[in-house]
């Protein structure tokens, strides 16, 4: 599903990715953790299109195409999805008005027509169900007055909606309740299938009670400096990044 | 100006003084004879005025405009006039400057309600037309003012008698038809105490050149609720004056929603005096594109205690167009626990686009709270690529957010028919990928 190889990523003349290599294969779910700073949000933007990064060296490929030549709108068509960190306030377009720009320009991308009203509203409701979500929000400005907790499950609820094939959430879990967290652990669970794969960004070892990951990587300076699986997280939350930090340079 | 040029003004009002309407009234007369001299002794206000210092309609003089005598002197399509007559509300329908009974639409007002062009009510009710025009808009304000003062050939007059709740709005839809017409119109909308009425003023013409120049005189007796819609939607030759001028009286509320789309050169006043516990509520929209140049003026005086004022103007310039905002909050001595907010922001989606912005706080009191912000920006590129990332191309994204910064004043419309007039208007603007009607 991705590639990414020997990645650098630098803003102005400030390196901040500095060489990462990943590979995500469909279905997987891995987990990036790491110290604030270490460059987290910053792959997740480069994936996504974001601009003003430069790109300095590597390569990410998706579904055997080259990512960082698209367009940001492009990758979002061919399944790739931000939940961000910070989701934006967009003031005066509907929840709603979004999602079905977002689906319609995904079901032009794969050559079909505009999806019908009628099917589009029971699969909106549908999955404000699954996220336990008050039907008013579709009718709000995208993010605008949200809190926190609202904000981030709005993110899942499109992701929901969109299908992605590469999940990318950012921190999804920071700022949410237990409860919060466990109906948004439960709305991913529910994404979870053998071609769609998940990176997810966190700080802490209870979102990965709740969604299992295949794979932990622990990202700090901008390099990968240790992996492992599931068990890994634990020991993080245990003895802290600095151990890794070390051992990396031991190593 | 030049006096040289108003006295050419002058010169042809002769042509057309005797078919003014009030012949009779001495007091009108002599109103009328007094904004004349000095509107031949200054002209039209100068960019020399602090308060015209942004727009200069010195265009003016170079065109000659004439007054239409009378009605019939323009082709009307009474089917056209029809598509920007609104449902559900009665309708004054001004031509060059004439009523025309025939496409206004006035059955059914409640007893005691008058609704009628300023000619019959200078006919029938000059007494109280005598008690206030100029009170509001005294001709000594500038040459605009004294211009209409002189020159006005027909109008709106609007009474409602105590605590009467107007269900209906009443529409004021101005139409020109006339190449290098001058179109001269002045209202008086009277809400006696407790009353609440909707008026929406329509500004409309066909493609050619002309003058509207538009006075309105607004009264919100105590504890009345008035709001004023206006839709200027001018052709792209036309001049544009259009003057809002409101006194509102103790407890009274009055609300002002303003849509300023068309016109070369379009100013519009907005005055609004506020007594003890009074509010107003002024919601602006500006579009300009091409060469257009949009000004409005707002002034809100505070002259007693706990008036409260809420301001949010909005301005999107394209092309070479030029905005202006000048917003005055004057708060008097005597206006202590004033409750003042003012906005105006503006985005500019052209490098040659242009927003003037100016709010001036003249505070004399010392207990209020008054607060006041200005932008002058492009679209958030933060939301652009939020956009992106949801699928949305890079064009359509900037057009979403466009519209919707837009479209939050057409929202605060509570007419249906109205809104969606404004919001065909709106959209003509986006013709464009990224709005799409059918989902709003
Ligand atoms: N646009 C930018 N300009 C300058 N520096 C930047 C920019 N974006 C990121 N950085 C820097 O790059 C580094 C990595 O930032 P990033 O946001 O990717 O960290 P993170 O791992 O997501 O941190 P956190 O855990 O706090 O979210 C930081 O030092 C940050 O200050
Ligand atoms: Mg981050």
């Amino acid at each position: 599903m991705l590639q990414i190889k020997d990645l650098h990523v630098s803003v102005g003349d400030k390196a901040i990715l500095k060489g990462i290599n990943l590979e995500i294969k469909p279905g997987e779910i891995h987990a990036i953790m790491g110290p604030n700073g270490s460059g987290k949000s910053t792959l997740s933007h480069i994936l996504s299109g974001k601009s003003g990064y430069t790109v300095t060296g590597g390569s990410v490929t998706y579904q055997g195409k080259d990512l960082l030549d698209m367009a940001p709108e492009i990758r979002a068509r061919e399944g790739v999805f931000l939940a961000f960190q910070y989701p934006v306030e967009i003031p005066g377009v509907s929840n709603i008005y979004l999602l079905k720009a977002a689906l319609n320009s995904i079901r032009k991308h794969q050559g079909q027509s505009e999806v019908d009203a009628m099917d589009f509203l029971t699969l909106v409701k549908d999955k404000v169900r699954l996220l336990e979500m008050d039907e008013k929000f579709l009718y709000r400005a995208v993010n605008e007055g949200f809190s926190g907790g609202e904000k981030k499950r709005n993110e899942i609820l499109q992701m929901a909606i969109l299908e992605p094939k590469l999940c990318i959430m950012d921190e999804t879990d920071s700022g949410l309740d237990i409860d919060a967290l466990k109906i948004v652990s439960e709305g991913v669970n529910s994404l979870r299938s053998a071609d769609r794969s998940f990176v997810m960004v966190t700080h802490y070892q209870r979102l990965l009670d709740y969604i299992k990951p295949d794979f932990v990587h622990v990202l700090a300076h901008g390099q990968i400096v240790k992996s492992g699986g599931a068990e890994l997280a634990l020991e993080l939350e245990e003895k802290g990044y600095s151990w890794v930090e070390v051992d990396q340079a031991a190593a | 100006m030049t006096t040289a040029t108003a006295s050419r003004y002058a010169a042809e009002y002769q042509t057309i003084a005797s078919s003014l309407p009030g012949q009779s009234l001495p007091w009108l007369q002599q109103l009328r004879r007094e904004a004349l001299e000095q509107f031949s002794a200054q002209g039209f206000p100068s960019p020399r005025e602090e308060e015209w210092r942004y727009t200069n309609v010195s265009a003016i003089e170079k065109k000659l405009f004439t007054p239409s005598l009378t009605l019939t002197a323009g082709y009307i399509d009474a089917e056209w006039v029809k598509i920007h007559q609104l449902d559900e509300a009665w309708s004054v329908v001004l031509v060059n400057g004439h009523f025309s009974a025939e496409l206004s639409v006035l059955t059914d007002l409640p007893e005691a309600v008058l609704v009628m062009s300023m000619a019959e009510a200078l006919a029938s009710h000059s007494d109280k037309v005598e008690n206030y025009l100029g009170k509001a808009a005294p001709h000594k304000e500038h040459g605009f003012i004294a211009f209409n003062a002189a020159w006005f050939s027909d109008g709106l007059f609007v009474h409602v008698p105590a605590k009467l709740v107007l269900d209906r709005p009443i529409q004021l839809l101005n139409l020109v038809s006339d190449s290098d017409a001058i179109a001269t119109t002045r209202n008086i909308i009277i809400a006696e105490e407790m009353a609440e009425i909707k008026v929406i003023e329509m500004f409309i013409g066909t493609d050619c050149a002309y003058l509207t120049t538009a006075v309105t005189e607004v009264f919100v007796e105590k504890n009345a609720n008035v709001t004023l819609h206006k839709m200027q939607s001018e052709s792209d030759k036309a001049y544009h004056f259009g003057g809002c001028y409101i006194k509102q009286a103790r407890d009274s509320r009055f609300t002002h929603h303003n849509f300023a789309f068309g016109g070369l050169l379009a100013r519009c006043d907005i005055h609004v005096d506020l007594d003890h516990a009074s509010e107003c509520e002024l919601n602006g929209l500006y579009l300009g594109a091409k060469r257009q140049h949009i000004d409005n003026h707002t002034r809100i005086t505070h002259l007693k205690p706990h008036g409260i004022s809420r301001e949010l103007y909005k301005g999107v310039l394209d092309d070479r167009a030029r905005g202006v905002f000048q917003g005055r909050v004057i708060v008097a001595e005597d206006a202590q626990k004033t409750d003042s907010q003012m906005n105006n922001r503006n985005l500019l989606l052209s490098n040659d686009a242009e927003a003037d912005t100016k709010p001036q706080l003249e505070i004399y009191a010392d207990d209020v709270k008054c607060a006041h912000g200005v932008t002058v920006g492009q679209l958030d590129e933060k939301s652009i690529f939020y956009l992106q990332s949801r699928c949305v191309n890079e064009e359509t994204a900037r057009n979403m957010l466009t519209f919707a910064f837009a479209n939050e004043m057409v929202d605060k419309i509570n007419i249906k028919s109205f809104h969606d007039k404004v919001l065909e208007q709106v959209l003509l603007r986006f013709p464009q990928e990224g709005v799409n009607k059918e989902w709003l």
